[in-house]
Formats: structure tokens, sequence, C-alpha cells
């Protein structure tokens, strides 16, 4: 299966251990993710002004790009991404009258009738490759790693395109128990990272990652498995301020599913590029024998 | 005889006279054919404007009244109570409606409106002409009364009807009167025990000749009118007879099906057979639950229970069907709560109970004996928290209403938690604290200082699991601080549904539901415990949700309703029903297909149509869907409708 793939800016620099780790990992269940020979900004923040159509732009070209790959379907890996075109989709289906202004506007670019699909990666192994193939996959089963996912918000809301329930999802423990992982359930796993307050209120972020992480090893994880590099951000590299406003906290590994996904597909660890993680996972992984 | 037709104009104030010419048109009227008057003033309605219309009546000795004012909705009744004490028929007098149909929606355009008012007034003329004297017809009304649901808004609305004289009987679709209240421990205000309450009102519905109990029944099937309705009843005969029942429980012992407790919401177990839940109801009785019975769930020919009888009381009759004519329904059905899976945010945990299962907790006759214990461990709470609006007031998720019952029920559950656990605390998440009612906002005052109960205003996002205790995230608006408790146990009050099955029997009652299911009421203020079908009233939750005070006084409106209603030697109708020419009908059956009243049917021998004047609206639904004009809708025949038609089209009529 070959599919237009979104990748945005994050997963060009920050997160290149997402997008490598994903189409290797991807390409071993037969997606083919083929990134747009030209993309642009996905607009970052859902744009919540009814008349600002100027942020909707941003968004609606990429679609665009991706019905000229002949494709009615998009998918991304940054939930932030993920968020931005399919809402950035959905306002441009909903209103007819500003439909016609946005395509009038771009009056360079084909109309645009808002029938191309954003999807994530996770929907696409839950919904077409299903999780029997992925066990047919694993080679190298994550047995004994006890991980705990993490959704943050972008994956799940609002309810109109999230791809799972909001409040209880479950796609990733499904996946990671396909994995061959020990899936710990967090209650904290849809709760706030802090997202962009790091950027000027840093201690926002420290107290909302404190209350994950600590409530993650608390019920036993290991690692905490993620798809947002905004999260991952937070998540991973914010734990040096957490160490410095809470005595006695103990630092733990964040992955994206896909690595994980890679390792255990047995797929070569360059591909994991875990030289970009903040708190290097590779002690934990060698200890269980999950990597060389 | 030549009709003498009598026609009033109104000015109504300016509202009429103001864009009509009124004088023109009493001028132009008065040499129409079959006027022998006409006169305008200033407030027909008014006592000396009736009495011009009685003085006319008498002087001219008018056949027919054309009263050419506001809708008949506002005052065809009082002029045709007038005609009728003058000795005019009062189906001779209709209504030419010239202010909302022509002076209001034509203000500023004189020309316009005298004609159209003009128009309006000759059509109905020719109207009256064809009118013809009818007389109300005469409906015989059973004085009987058949009340859905025993719960104590049932219970109430029998009592009074029963105590007034006439015959009520109970469909209850438990084995056991009482309700909700029966699960409840304490009531709010007095708190006063409720299966005392309870209790009280079975003993006194027992004892009282004129009302029949028929439990584990339900209504099978409902045609008829108001005065007139057949039912038929579905009833399951116990499996245990209750007269030779010594109570030894050799079955309970020896029955295989254990079944969690619908009564204690799941708290405990029972057997298939098993005593009537709540020690302390004098109607307590072994009884089998057919719902839980193998025989009936598997199919089973299980006779375990039969078997260890020594005194023979078991036995398997089939259901009874009992055929009735009652002449009034009450649907008193109740209410259950929203299931807390549906708030996915909350764990599904032991130590998460909705507000009955914990009212089941405090009761002295529920799973602990009163004691207050979590049901995952046994041990005491020792901080619970409560969480209002659960389901309520979230119209994006939920439900857009307030339950209503919520905020005093909270803190009645928070303050007996307290005086049970004194060394407790009780937090108590809230939207806004809706205490009005008599005496309500002094109880939550004094509860939260005798109490110490700690009230937070925010909703709880989250519920989970953290070890021992249950993690419980919200917030606090107040403070705009999150708040973070960890608790022993939560008590959801989860929104007010109505019962299960509410809106099958709505349709089978041919009454209206709301969105939510609960049955809807005639109209919210001024007809509040009637339905739109005559005849069938509400009483209690089953229409939406309430506290105990507000469901007795709707019994007690529901059941003066209904003596008044039986305060008639028969029923009356209105005689404006359709009519059917038994010479031309074909019996074709259009208008049975078209009617929604059932009031048409074919004769199956005759092959005519026959109407039931009694169900008869006079809608005329048959009429404009008979192929050949066999049926008719009285003073409102075709001959009349097209009269009226050539009058309104005479400007566009083609010349020859």
């Amino acid at each position: 299966m070959k599919i237009p793939y979104y990748p945005g800016c994050t997963l060009k620099t920050k997160a290149k251990d997402l997008e490598d780790s994903a189409i290797a990992a991807a390409k071993v269940l037969g997606v083919e993710m083929e990134e747009l020979p030209q993309w642009n900004c996905c607009g970052t923040v859902y744009s919540l002004s009814t008349d600002d159509l100027i942020h909707q732009i941003g968004p609606i070209r990429n679609l665009i790009r991706a019905k000229e790959q002949g494709s009615d379907r998009l998918v991304t890996l940054c939930s932030m991404c993920y968020n931005t075109l399919k809402r950035a989709n959905e306002f441009f289906l909903a209103d007819e009258e500003k439909r016609d202004r946005i395509n009038r506007y771009m009056d360079e670019e084909m109309d645009y009738a808002g029938d191309v699909t954003v999807v994530h990666l996770l929907e696409i192994l839950r919904d077409e490759i299903g999780m029997d193939k992925v066990k047919a996959a694993v080679k190298k089963p994550l047995t004994g790693l006890k991980v705990s996912p993490y959704y943050g918000c972008m994956l799940l809301r609002p309810a109109s395109i999230g791809i799972d329930d909001m409040e209880r999802p479950t796609v990733m423990e499904d996946l990671l128990r396909a994995l061959g992982a020990e899936v710990i359930d967090d209650p904290y796993k849809t709760e706030c990272c802090g997202a962009y307050q790091t950027v000027n209120r840093k201690d926002v972020v420290v107290t909302c990652v404190h209350s994950i992480l600590t409530s993650a090893q608390g019920n036993g994880a290991e690692v905490v498995a993620l798809s947002c590099p905004l999260c991952d951000f937070n998540l991973d590299n914010r734990q040096k301020d957490i160490q410095q406003a809470y005595a006695g906290f103990h630092t733990m590994p964040v992955l994206y599913f896909t690595q994980l996904m890679a390792i255990a597909f047995d797929l070569d660890e360059s591909v994991c590029r875990f030289e970009l993680s903040s708190q290097d996972p590779r002690p934990l992984l060698k200890s269980k024998g999950l990597i060389a | 005889m030549k009709p003498r037709i009598g026609v009033f104009v109104c000015h109504c104030g300016l509202n009429i006279a103001a864009t009509v010419e009124v004088s023109e048109v009493v001028k132009a009227i008065e040499h129409y054919p079959g006027v022998a008057h006409a006169q305008d003033y200033i407030y027909m309605c008014s006592d000396p404007g009736q009495e011009l219309v009685r003085k006319a009546i008498r002087e001219k000795k008018l056949t027919g009244l054309v009263m050419s004012n506001c809708s008949p909705s506002l005052h065809e009744r009082t002029f045709r109570n007038l005609a009728a004490s003058e000795g005019l028929n009062p189906y001779l007098v209709e209504v030419a409606n010239i202010r909302e149909y022509c002076s209001w929606p034509h203000q500023g355009d004189k020309e316009t409106a005298t004609k159209k008012a003009l128009t309006i007034i000759k059509a109905t003329i020719e109207r009256v002409k064809r009118n013809q004297a009818l007389v109300p017809l005469i409906v015989p009304l059973q004085k009987r009364v058949l009340v859905l649901g025993g719960g104590v808004a049932g219970m109430q609305t029998a009592l009074d009807i029963a105590n007034g004289g006439y015959p009520v009987t109970i469909l209850e679709k438990e084995a056991y009167l009482g309700g909700r209240v029966r699960q409840l421990e304490r009531t709010f205000l007095t708190m006063e025990s409720a299966p005392d309450l309870a209790n009280e009102m079975i003993d006194r519905t027992l004892k009282q000749p004129n009302i029949e109990v028929l439990t584990t029944s339900r209504i099978e099937n409902l045609s008829g009118y108001v005065g007139n309705f057949e039912v038929q009843i579905r009833q399951q005969l116990p499996w245990v007879d209750p007269a030779r029942c010594n109570g030894c429980e050799a079955c309970v012992a020896a029955c295989p099906a254990e079944v969690p407790s619908t009564f204690d919401r799941g708290l405990t177990t029972r057997k298939a057979v098993d005593w009537t839940p709540g020690e302390r109801h004098g109607d307590r009785r072994i009884f089998l639950d057919h719902a839980a019975c193998l025989r009936v769930t598997r199919q089973e020919n299980c006779t375990a229970c039969r078997e260890a009888c020594a005194e023979g009381a078991i036995d398997y009759p089939e259901d009874r069907l009992i055929d009735r004519t009652y002449g009034a329904i009450v649907v008193a059905t109740g209410h259950d709560l929203y299931r807390k899976s549906a708030l996915t945010e909350y764990a599904e945990d032991p130590d998460v109970l909705d507000a009955l299962q914990f009212e089941r907790l405090l009761s002295e006759d529920g799973p602990t004996g009163g004691k207050v214990l979590r049901p995952s461990d046994g041990k005491e709470p020792k901080e619970v928290v409560f969480v209002q609006c659960a389901g309520s007031r979230d119209p994006d998720k939920h439900f857009p209403y307030c339950s209503k019952v919520c905020c005093m029920y909270t803190c009645k559950e928070a303050r007996r938690y307290r005086e049970k656990v004194p060394d407790g605390q009780a937090y108590i998440f809230y939207i806004d604290i809706r205490s009005t009612g008599k005496g309500y906002e002094e109880f939550v005052k004094e509860s939260v200082e005798k109490e110490r109960l700690l009230y937070l205003k925010g909703k709880v996002s989250k519920i989970a699991r953290k070890g021992d205790k249950l993690l419980v995230l919200g917030g606090d608006t107040i403070t705009g601080l999150q708040v973070e408790v960890e608790a022993d146990l939560v008590v959801l009050a989860m929104a007010t549904v109505p019962n299960p099955g509410a809106k099958e029997l709505a349709r089978l009652l041919n009454i209206n539901t709301d969105p939510y299911g609960f049955i809807q009421e005639a109209h919210p203020k001024l007809a509040p415990v009637e339905t739109l079908t005559a005849g069938i009233y509400l009483a209690g939750t089953s229409q939406a949700p309430k506290d105990i005070p507000h469901a007795i006084y709707q019994a007690g409106g529901a059941a003066s309703k209904i003596l008044s209603l039986f305060s008639r030697k028969e029923l009356v109708h209105e005689p404006l029903v359709a009519r059917v020419d038994q010479e031309i009908c074909a019996g074709c059956g259009y208008c049975r297909d078209n009617c929604a009243f059932q009031a048409v049917d074919v004769d199956p021998i005759r092959k005519k149509a026959m109407v039931n004047e009694a169900l008869c609206e006079g809608c005329g639904a048959c009429a404009t869907a008979c192929p050949s004009g066999a049926i008719q809708v009285k003073n409102l025949d075709s001959k009349q409708v097209f009269d009226m038609i050539s009058i309104v089209t005479q400007d566009y009529s083609m010349q020859p």
C-alpha cells in the first residue's frame, strides 16, 4: 500500500527519530509512506477564530498537494500536524461560503473539494493492517518491557477528529500488546503535557510532566510511549528541569511508538536514532536484551 | 326556510378598525343574500357587545351568526355559548377571522385589508348557510382507573382516587410496591426513614379496598379512548403461592440461579427465588423472579425449587391475560439513573458507586447492614468524593437538563456519611447548588456547617484507581486551582433518566415522549399532569426528574383531574366529526389508513366505512383521502368548502 505522507517541520529536525523509525517500521507491514514532493507548514496550532480564513489556507494547500499525487488520503505521524490538517479539512467541509472564498483566494491552485482524508499511522495499523498482522511481523517481542502509553490531546480531541475514545483510548495499548510489551494503564495518559507553555512557562510543563511520569512510574512503567513530538520534548527533555524542581525524581526514557515497533521488528538500530533522546533509552533496552 | 344570518364586525379597539374600514364592510355586507342583520361594534366580546348580539338574535330571528373578529381559538366558544343561551344552536355560529388572518398581516394597507375582510366574511356566510344544527355526542364513562407503576407517585394517585370512591388498579412490573423510595435510606429535610415512608404508603395502599394491586404485571395492549380504554394486561402469576409458603427458605437454598440484585444495584446477589428486598417492608415474602429463573433465561426445565418445597407452594403457571375497561390511565413509571459506564473518564471500579448504590450502603437493610464500607475490601472509607451533575447539564456528551434532585440528595448522603463516619471527610464537586424548595437551602446550609462538608465548585475530569485509593482529578473554579483528591470511595450523582421501556410504553399508549424519553405533558405550564391523549395522565418522575414532594403534588393533581372527569355522568364530545354516506362508500379503506386517531374502520361484512364518533377529532384527513366524497366532516363538507373557494377566487375566475 502506497500512501502520500506529510512529515511537518519537527520530523525533519528534532523528531527525526519518529520519522525514520516510522517509515522503516511501516515498510515491514507493506505500508509505503511516500513523502509529498512539496509541502509547507501545517499551521501548527489550529485557529479557533471562525473568520480567520488565512490560517486555514496553509493546511488546505498541503491537502491539495496530496490531491496532486492522485490520492484522496494523507498520512501523518506528528499528532499536531494530524490535528491541524484534519480540522482544517473539517472546517473547509462545514461551510460552503468559506470554502468558496478559500478556493477563490488560492486562484493559482486547483479547486479543492474537501475530499482528502487525513489519517494517522496508528489508524492505518488498527483499521487496515490489523494488530494480528503487526503481531505476525514481530521478530523480537518486547517481552518484559513495561510500557505506559501516553496520548496527550491532539490525537483525541475534539471528538469529531479523534482517532479513539477521548477518555479511554486503547489503540496504542493494543499495538504495544501486539509487540509483546507489558502495557501499563496510567490515568494520566490523556492529561495535558503543558504543550507550548514550555516556551515561556517552563514551570507549568514541569508540574504537568512530573505528575504524568511519577504516575506512570508508580504504576510500574519503565518507559513511556507516545506519538507527538511536542509531548516528547516535554516528557523527555524537561526531565532535567523536573529533577531540579522535585528532589528524588527518577528519570525515565520516553520513546515514540514507532521506535518500539522498529525494535520489535528487529530493524537496524540506526533507524531509531536513539542519540536524539535526552533520556537515553539504550541502557534499559540493553538490560532487557532488546538491543545489542 | 330562508337563512337569516347576522354578521357582527368587531373593531377589536384599533386592532381591526385601524386597518379594516369596518363601516364600509358593514355597508357592503348588509344586502348580501341571506344576511338579515349587519352591525359593527368596538369590542364584540365585551358585555355590551354580547348584548347587541343577543338583541339581534331575538329581534331579527336570526338563524345563523358570522362573528367577524379574532381567531376562533379565542372567542368561538364565547359566541357559541351566547347563541345557545338565546336558543340558537351553537353549531350555527362560525368565526370569520379578520384579525390574525387580515388586519394584523396587512397593517398599513387599508384597501387590501378591507377587501380581504369582506371576502373572508362572505366565504363564512356561505359556510354558515349550509351548517347543520348539531347536538354534542354523549359517550359512556367507565369510572375505573388504571395506574401504571407502584412507586410513591403511583400509590398516591391510586389512594387519592380510591378515597374518592372509585376503583383503581395498580400495575407494577416488579414483585413489590414502593419503587425507588424503597431503595433509599432517608429522605432529605426531615431525615426520616425512606423505607418507613414507603412502607406506610404500601400498607395504606394494600388496605384500601378500592385498590387492586397487580404485581409482576404490565400493559400488553390498549385500544379505545377516554372513558372507555380497552386494556389487556399481562400478569406473571406468582410461581410461589404466598398463601402456602411458610418462609422456610428450602427453595432459596435449592435454587441454582444466582443473579446480581437489581434492588441492591448489583452490590449483592440473590437467588432467582428469594425474599422480596427490604426487611422492613410489610409485604415481605418469597418470590420467584421470572427474569432470573433458568426456566426463562435458559429455557431449562429446572424444578429445583418445586422439589425442595415441602408445602407444595411452588408451581410454574403460564402468564395470565386480563381484559379490562378503564375510564382513565395514569402513567407513573418512574425513573432510573444513567449508567455509570457512559462517563468514560471515570474508572469502572467497585469503589465508584452511583447515588442509589450509596443509598443501599447507607441502608440498614442493605448489603452492609447500614455500615459505610467499601465494596472492594470492606474497609471504612475515610475520604469520600461526591460528584454532582454526572451526565446532567452536559449537552455535548450526555444530557442538557438538570436532574433537579441531586443537589439535595448528595447533600443528604454526604451528611449521613459524616454521621456514620464522624472522622471521615466528604468532598462534594458541584456546578451550582440548586436548593429551590421550601426549607431546601436551609437544609444545605445547616448540613454544610454541622457536618463540615467540603464543597468544591468545579467538575471532576478523571477518576482512576491508584493502588489502594481512587485518584480524583478536578477543578475548583473559585480558587482557579486544580484539585487532586486521593479518595477511598466515589459517589456519582448520575443523571436521572426515564425507566427503560418508557418509549415503548409511550408508543403503546399513543402519547409523546421528549427527546430523552420522559413522557411529554400536554402543556408545560397549564396542563402538567395531562398528556395530549385525553384520559391519560402523568405523575412522578416518568414526566421529568423530581423529588418526593413534587411527585406527590403531581399525583394529587392527576387524581383530582380524574375525579373531576368522573364527577360527570357521561362524557360529552364535539359533534364536529366525520360522517359516512353509506350509499356512496365503496369500502376502500383509504379513510381508515389516513386516520391518526384510529377512529375509522371498514365493516368487514358490509364493506362500508364506519366512524367511531368518540374517537374522531374532526380533522378531515379522511375526507381529503376519500375518492368518492363519501366521508365528510359535519359542518365542513365539500359543498361548503367549494362554496367558500368560489367566493375567495371570484376575482380570479375566468371570464366567459
